[in-house]
This record gives structure tokens, C-alpha cells and sequence, in this order.
């Protein structure tokens, strides 16, 4: 008996066919990282072709000692292209975390929305035959382990199992999410720099009081308004019009319409710290600087700022509206900036001391978007 | 002497070069039988230039021919894939995203073995020679006769795909195998589905290569002849024969690349206008600026070097239409320009009908466009520059301006400065620019491969690099002494210490014969 209430209002839906909207939904909110989900929508595709599409639940319909295991990839997207994940290293870190707990899963929970960890848990979904919850850690996506709300509010991030294609396990136990990141980082070096993750075991009560809910149906929401969009002439409008009327990301404008004319990345401590350079289109002698680690920062015009973490800048296609990532960033690139809101529990004091600026060595505080300047369209 | 030729959709244009010099030119309808166009227009330019086709050194070929086939789904032959990854990668078969109608004619012949390597080199599994061996006893069975093999990981090392195609061939002798660590870069489905394109591909290849072969020795030419690449360097036809696939979307890179010979440009932004489009290119360095992108091939994607392009519908063809505002295409008379065209006693007014009013060009009867007001006809050359100059605009890198070369049959309807630019240089056989391009097309090579600068220094990856692309060029029949890398570029792996790096070189030379 599953600890799951039956829904007394409609369930969301997700078709086959909206994995495409999802997956560009989901690279927008990965703000210049978290992986191009195409892989990702792949492996989705298939898993559902095999085992059908997973019921999707809202947080609200778990009982509070339901067991929730979130499902996700560590390491380099770009090994993830050569090497995809065979699918039972996905199952098989949710089943060996649920042996190391000693309760069965009742849920699979998204831990990060954006970029290619918003397909991986609809493939442990869907082959494990489980629910899927409609919510994440962070609305968005960040690069280390320890950066998600739940470790915030003190849901330990182990035990943690990792597993690589040959279902070989490691497993970590720590005092701490930051040295958790630190253990599991090195470990999946060895197994190949792309391993699948099951970490954070949560309670529906952990996942009621601390996700961030409704972000797969947002990120599906705000890639179809991008599909749409381009349908109907004019997908960045599209987009803007989408994400005002969410409940996160409402405080959203086009921060800059430029073109890309310089891109420096340096490598130090395994971060790539990259500088991106943007003309204004319009002629004007306005320049943006966007500082992004695998995600993108902080976007400054002319050196003040107008958009930083954990608050979203998301760069896309200004004609296609197409979300593009930091590694597919090229010199020439006609863009819009786009910066929105980050849901608000990210803007906590608690949380900005685990992800905001001066987590990634960034000096200035956190200011709120709608607080940074009157630059651009609100 | 070389004879450059070039097969589209709509013309088939050959050039006779003398060194730098154009002896002699032919642009003719392409037939529906593409061999006998190339024929005859290869016989033209003999005859034209009045040369002994003994004389000829080389000739080069570009094409769409292979590219339209796939698109068009014709003449594929059903294709066994065999890939080495075990136990990865089976979240995601072969073919998972393949359109079904092209599926179906290839068929859906999967054979997933243990094999592949990490990002690094070391193995995933050990070869599974035994499953290897009986995956081809099953291909046998079904009567396939063309295999694409692929591994995880196999630009980085290609033993395991080497090894495989030797136990493929050894249980299947007839069978054209593919292997794709020698056509793609990192990107396992996308290399994969390269190397598939390419094998459904060979036996179109062989009787191509055959037939062609055939006519030069009916016109008594005993040269060696190639084929263009998409990166604007030459194979040779032993190559094509089994690599068709990287002659895809050849020809705009022989425009920007013949562009650049005519001009003696090396940076310069190169408008070919054409009947229906107008393909706008980057020169950087001699070669034309590569896209980043992704690219979907007849509804498959895959990651081939292909040159950024911007595509506005504007030709000689475009048709011209008044309603409120004048617009310019995207709707166009295409190759019917001479029957349809005002110009040419036809009903339609065309983009070339303005430029023969507007005294840029003296075609056709200009008595027929003399009742256009002199007003609209300026209007409408204006509209057509302002096209232009927001494609121009659209694809520079900076504010700084830059030569524009202009070629193709559509260039006559440009007279005018372009914004951003600093000259407008327009070349004699600005015409044949594409077949041009073919004709001087050189030689390369090209690796791509991740090195973890923990396991060897940042100086020994990137000498590592080059010296590959170098013997690749060569391989490709590259003279050593005039092999140069054009380009070099290295890319940290996100999200991950221990300094993985992905380093890709690539080197070009001219070609040993001439």
C-alpha cells in the first residue's frame, strides 16, 4: 500500500509527445547549465515506450511518512553524450538506497529542475513503477550536491548511492552535505565522470515543508509557451508572458538584447569560470558582462548589476526563443538575456548562506531582481 | 590543369582551371540521370578550353547527390548496427529518434555488445568478440550486407571499432562496414547516426564512384578525381566510396571557399545569391566559420562539421508583389527564370526583372520592364539591400566592418553599398563560385579527443592533437610540407575536477598531385 492520498483534484499529465516542451522548459531553467536535456529526453522516451508514463502526484497528495528518493545524474554532460546511462544503474541506486534505509519508496522526487536532471527521475519513474512528485530542491539548477533547499532546512544528503553502468555501487556517509559533494565528487571520477545519484531519502513531511512544488509542470509550461511562441511569431514575448504568470519566476524581464562578442573561460579548482561579453543590439554603448560557473552568476551592465544568483539569468535564441547553455555559447550569438525571480524560499537568508553569491566566491549580496535597477522591461 | 565541377539541385556548373586562372566554364541544367550532367558538362569545359583531357591533373567533384538521396529516401539499403558499450548506454538504442518512415527502410537491426571506453581510454568492458561474432551470423541470416559499428568513447580510441569490423568481415566478407570513430566527433548518438546515414549509403556510393569512373575513361582522362567534404577539403573517390556521408551539405562551403580564391580574401563575409536563396557565410582564415549547432539531416540529427550559413529566401527568382508594402520571396520561379520572368517574356515580376530596370544588369528585354515607375523599381532594389544587410548584420561577430564578396547567379541584383561592410567585391566568375571552391579545395585531417591534463601536461595533449590531425591529413593524400592546423580549440568538461579536457585539432594541406 503505497502512502499516497488519491487526488481529489486533477493530476497533471505528461504525454510522451511533451517531453520535447519539458526538456526545453527544463534547459531554460537550467540557466546556462544542469546539461543539454537531450540525452536526457532520449532516455525518457524510451523508458516510456518500455514501462509507460509515470503517474505524476503533487506534494500535497503524499502522507507525511510517505518515503520520497529523488533520482538524479553527477558528473560531465558531456560524458553523459558518449555514454547515455543504461537504466538500471538509474533503478538500481534508488533500490540499494531503500535497503540502506530499510523503507520502500512510496515516490520519486526531481532534486533538480533544470538541464538534464529533470528526465532522469521519469526513467527511475517509470521503470520502477513509481510516482512521480511534481517538485524539485531549487527550481533551477546549481552545481554541487549540497546546494538544494532540503539541505537548507537539515535533511541530511546520505547516505548517498552512486552508481556507475557496470551497477558497481559506492556508497557515502557523511556528517555533512558539503563533504558529501566533496567524497562523491571523487568517486565518480573513477567511475567515468558520469554516474547516476539516489541521495537526500526524505519523508512527504520534508518534502511538503521544504521543495520547491509545481517546477515539472512549470518547466513544461514554460517550454510549450517557447514552442508556442515560435508558432505565433514571437517566442521570447511568449516565454515572458509564461513565466509572469507563475508563481516563482513572475518577477522576470529581458535584461539585455545583445550579441555576443567575447567569451574567456578559465579552469581552477574543476570549476570552468567563464566571462561572457554582450554588445546591445540596438546600437547603443551599453555592454553586459555575464560571470557564469557552469550556470551563469551574474549579469552586470556597464558594471552594475542587474540579475545574480540565486535569482535565474537565462540566455536564449533571440529569434527562437531556444534556450542556449554555456557550452554551446558561441562569438556572433544574438541573444536575449532574460532574468527572473528564483522561488522564494531560495531567497532566504538560511538559503542565500548555501547558494547565494558568496558561495561561489562572488563578494557583492544577493539583490533581489526586482530590486536591481529599473534596466529592461519588467 | 583541374577541373572542378559542381552538382546542386538546380545547376550543374563545371570550371576549367589553369593555376589560378578560369580557362573555361559550362552552367547547365542538372539531368535527372546526375552522372550524364557531370559528363557533359565536364566535356564542355574540355571542349570550351580546347585542352587534351590528358592534360587534366584532377578533377573535383561537389554534390548533393548523396544528401538528397538520404532526405529523399531513395536508393538506402537496410543497415545492421552494431554498437560497443555494454553494459552503457542501454537506456538509449540506436535509432531511438529516428523519424519512422526512414526507420522502416533501414530497418531496426540492433546488436548492443560489452565494449567502449571511458572518457580517459581506459576500457568500459572487454570486447565481446564472441557476441560481435554472432551479431554478424544474424545480419547474415537477415541478408545485411551493410554494418555501422559504433563505441563509446571511440574518437578518443578507435582499437575496438577496428577490432569489430575485423570479426564483421571476416563472418561477413561482401559487407561495406562502417566504422564511426572515422567520421564523427564526441557525441555517441549523433556519431552513431552518422555512421548509419553513411552505410545505408555505400552501394549508391560504389555505382556513383563506378559509372563516374566509367565516363572519364569514355572522355579519356586517366586523372585522379575527388570529392568535396562539408569542411571544404577533398576525399578521394576510394574514400567516398566508403565514407559517403561526409559529402552532405558540401555546397555551400565550395561557395564561401571558391569565394575566398576569387577575391584572395581570407576574412570576408560571402553572399551567394542564388535562384531561390541567398546563403550567407563567414570567412575566417581561408575556411568558412563552422556552426556550433546541432543539425537535422532529412528529420536525424548528427554533428557534422558544417559551416554557419544563414539561409533568407532571396534570389534571381524571388518573386516581387506590391500590397500595402513591397515584398521580395521568399516565393520564387526557381530554374523556370528564363520562361517566367518578365525579362524573358514571362508573366512574372522577379527579383532579376528589378535589377534589369534598374540598369544594374543587361539580360533579357529590357523593353519589357519599362512601364515599372522609377520610384518603385528603387524602392524594391532598396528592399532587397536592406535583406542583405540585415543577414550581413545578423552573422558578423563585430561592429567592425569587412569586405562582402558576392557571388552566385543572383548577384546582379546588388549594386549598392552594404552596411557594415567595407567594399563589396564581386569577382569574375562570381557565377561558378561553387564549382571554383571544389576545384581548389585542399586537403585535411581532424581529431577530437578528451585528455585529462592530471594524467599528461596541457603541452603533450594539444602536440598530441596536432601530430594526429597531421597523419590524418596526410592519410587523406595532404603534401606534408604544406600541412598548416588552422584550428585548435580545447574545452574544459563541466562539472568535474581533474582537469578533463576535450581538445580538437584540425589540419589541411594541398593536395599531393597538383
Amino acid at each position: 500500500m503505497l502512502n499516497i492520498a488519491t487526488a481529489d483534484h486533477e493530476r497533471a499529465f505528461v504525454t510522451l509527445e511533451d517531453l520535447e516542451d519539458l526538456a526545453q522548459g527544463a534547459a531554460f531553467l537550467g540557466t546556462g547549465g544542469g546539461g543539454d536535456p537531450y540525452i536526457g529526453r532520449l532516455m525518457a522516451k524510451h523508458a516510456i515506450r518500455e514501462y509507460g508514463m509515470p503517474e505524476i502526484i503533487e506534494v500535497d497528495e503524499l502522507h507525511d511518512d510517505a518515503t520520497v528518493l529523488p533520482a538524479a545524474m553527477l558528473g560531465a554532460p558531456t560524458v553523459l553524450v558518449e555514454k547515455a546511462a543504461s537504466g538500471e544503474d538509474i533503478d538500481h541506486s534508488v533500490k540499494r538506497l531503500a535497503q540502506l534505509i530499510g523503507r520502500q519508496p512510496d515516490a520519486i522526487c526531481p532534486i533538480e529542475i533544470g538541464g538534464i536532471n529533470s528526465m532522469i527521475p521519469i526513467v527511475a519513474a517509470a521503470r520502477l513503477g513509481l510516482p512521480l512528485v511534481n517538485c524539485d530542491g531549487m527550481g533551477r539548477a546549481f552545481p554541487e550536491l549540497q546546494m538544494v533547499t532540503f539541505h537548507v532546512y537539515g535533511v541530511p544528503a546520505t547516505p548517498a548511492v552512486i552508481v556507475d553502468e557496470h551497477l558497481e555501487t559506492v556508497i557515502v556517509e557523511t556528517h555533512d552535505g558539503k563533504r558529501a559533494e566533496d567524497l562523491i565528487r571523487a568517486a565518480a571520477i573513477r567511475m567515468g565522470l558520469s554516474v547516476m545519484i539516489s541521495c537526500y531519502p526524505m519523508t512527504g513531511r520534508d518534502v511538503k515543508n521544504y521543495g520547491v512544488k509545481g517546477t515539472l509542470t512549470l518547466a513544461l509550461g514554460v517550454g510549450r509557451a517557447i514552442s508556442q511562441g515560435r508558432k505565433h511569431g514571437d517566442p521570447v514575448e511568449a516565454l515572458l508572458a509564461c513565466l509572469r504568470s507563475t508563481e516563482y519566476y513572475n518577477h522576470c524581464k529581458v535584461l539585455f538584447d545583445g550579441k555576443i562578442t567575447d567569451l574567456r573561460r578559465e579552469t581552477s579548482k574543476g570549476f570552468s569560470i567563464g566571462h561572457c561579453e554582450l554588445d546591445a543590439l540596438d546600437g547603443g554603448a551599453q555592454r553586459m558582462t555575464i560571470l557564469f560557473q557552469n550556470e551563469n552568476l551574474v549579469a552586470r551592465v556597464d558594471g552594475k548589476t542587474v540579475a545574480i544568483v540565486p535569482d535565474l539569468i537565462c540566455v536564449v535564441d533571440r529569434e527562437t526563443g531556444q534556450p542556449v547553455t554555456v557550452e554551446a555559447m558561441k562569438y556572433g550569438q544574438r541573444v536575449k538575456v532574460i532574468g527572473t525571480s528564483a522561488a522564494p524560499i531560495l531567497r532566504r537568508p538560511e538559503s542565500l548562506a548555501v547558494f547565494g553569491p558568496q558561495a561561489f566566491g562572488l563578494e557583492e549580496e544577493f539583490i533581489p531582481i526586482e530590486k536591481s535597477g529599473n534596466r529592461g522591461r519588467i | 590543369m583541374r577541373i572542378g565541377v559542381d552538382v546542386g539541385g538546380t545547376n550543374t556548373d563545371a570550371v576549367l582551371m589553369e593555376g589560378r586562372q578560369v580557362k573555361a566554364m559550362h552552367k547547365a541544367p542538372t539531368s535527372r540521370n546526375v552522372n550524364d550532367g557531370i559528363v557533359i558538362a565536364v566535356r564542355n569545359v574540355l571542349n570550351i578550353g580546347r585542352v587534351d583531357p590528358k592534360d587534366v591533373q584532377a578533377v573535383m567533384v561537389g554534390t548533393t547527390h548523396f544528401t538528397n538521396a538520404f532526405v529523399e529516401r531513395r536508393h538506402l539499403q537496410e543497415v545492421g548496427v552494431l554498437r560497443l558499450a555494454l553494459p552503457a548506454t542501454r537506456g538509449v538504442p540506436p535509432m531511438v529518434d529516428w523519424p519512422d518512415d526512414i526507420a522502416a527502410v533501414i530497418g531496426r537491426h540492433h546488436y548492443l555488445v560489452e565494449g567502449g571506453y571511458e572518457f580517459d581510454g581506459r576500457p568500459i568492458s572487454e570486447l565481446d568478440e564472441k557476441a560481435i561474432a554472432s551479431a554478424a551470423k544474424d545480419m547474415r541470416a537477415k541478408g545485411i550486407e551493410a554494418v555501422a559499428i559504433s563505441g563509446v568513447f571511440s574518437p578518443v580510441n578507435g582499437v575496438m571499432e577496428e577490432r569489430a569490423g575485423e570479426i564483421v568481415a571476416n563472418e561477413l566478407p561482401d559487407s561495406s562496414i562502417t566504422l564511426s570513430s572515422r567520421i564523427g566527433r564526441i557525441g555517441l548518438l549523433e556519431r552513431e547516426n552518422a555512421a548509419i546515414m553513411n552505410a545505408s549509403l555505400v552501394d549508391l556510393s560504389a555505382s556513383f564512384i563506378t559509372s563516374f569512373k566509367q565516363a572519364l575513361a569514355e572522355l579519356n582522362m586517366s586523372a585522379p578525381f575527388y570529392i568535396s567534404q562539408n569542411d571544404g577539403t577533398l576525399m578521394s573517390a576510394d574514400f567516398v566510396e566508403k565514407y559517403p556521408v561526409l559529402t552532405f551539405v558540401s555546397g555551400p562551403t565550395n561557395s564561401i571557399r571558391g569565394a575566398a580564391y576569387l577575391s584572395g580574401l581570407k576574412h570576408a563575409l560571402v553572399v551567394d545569391i542564388g535562384g531561390t536563396t541567398t546563403d550567407i557565410g563567414m570567412l575566417i582564415n581561408g575556411f568558412p566559420r563552422e556552426s556550433a549547432a546541432a543539425v537535422d539531416i532529412g528529420g536525424v540529427r548528427t554533428n557534422f562539421r558544417m559551416p554557419d550559413i544563414l539561409a533568407l529566401g532571396l534570389g534571381g527568382g524571388s518573386l516581387v508583389s506590391q500590397n500595402g508594402k513591397i515584398r521580395v520571396g521568399p516565393r520564387s520561379v526557381g530554374y523556370r527564370l528564363t520562361e517566367e520572368a518578365l525579362i524573358f517574356d514571362g508573366k512574372q515580376l522577379t527579383a532579376t526583372d528589378i535589377a534589369v530596370a534598374a540598369g544594374f544588369a543587361e539580360i533579357g528585354n529590357r523593353s519589357a520592364v519599362a512601364d515599372l515607375s522609377e520610384a518603385f523599381i528603387e524602392e524594391t532594389a532598396n528592399v532587397i539591400h536592406r535583406m542583405v544587410e540585415e543577414g550581413v548584420d545578423r552573422l558578423k561577430t563585430s561592429a567592425e566592418p569587412l569586405p562582402l564578396i558576392l557571388v552566385g547567379g543572383g548577384s546582379i541584383l546588388i549594386r549598392k553599398s552594404i552596411a557594415g561592410t567595407t567594399e563589396c567585391v564581386v569577382p569574375e566568375h562570381a557565377a561558378v563560385a561553387n564549382a571554383i571552391g571544389a576545384s581548389v579545395a585542399q586537403v585535411g585531417g581532424e581529431t577530437d579527443k578528451v585528455y585529462s591534463y592530471e594524467q599528461i601536461t596541457r603541452e603533450e595533449a594539444i602536440d598530441s592533437a596536432k601530430s594526429d590531425a597531421i597523419n590524418q591529413a596526410t592519410a587523406a593524400g595532404a603534401d606534408e610540407k604544406t600541412i598548416e592546423i588552422i584550428d585548435l580549440e580545447e574545452m574544459s568538461l563541466a562539472y568535474m575536477p581533474g582537469n578533463a579536457v576535450r581538445v580538437r585539432a584540425k589540419a589541411v594541406g594541398e593536395l599531393r598531385v597538383c
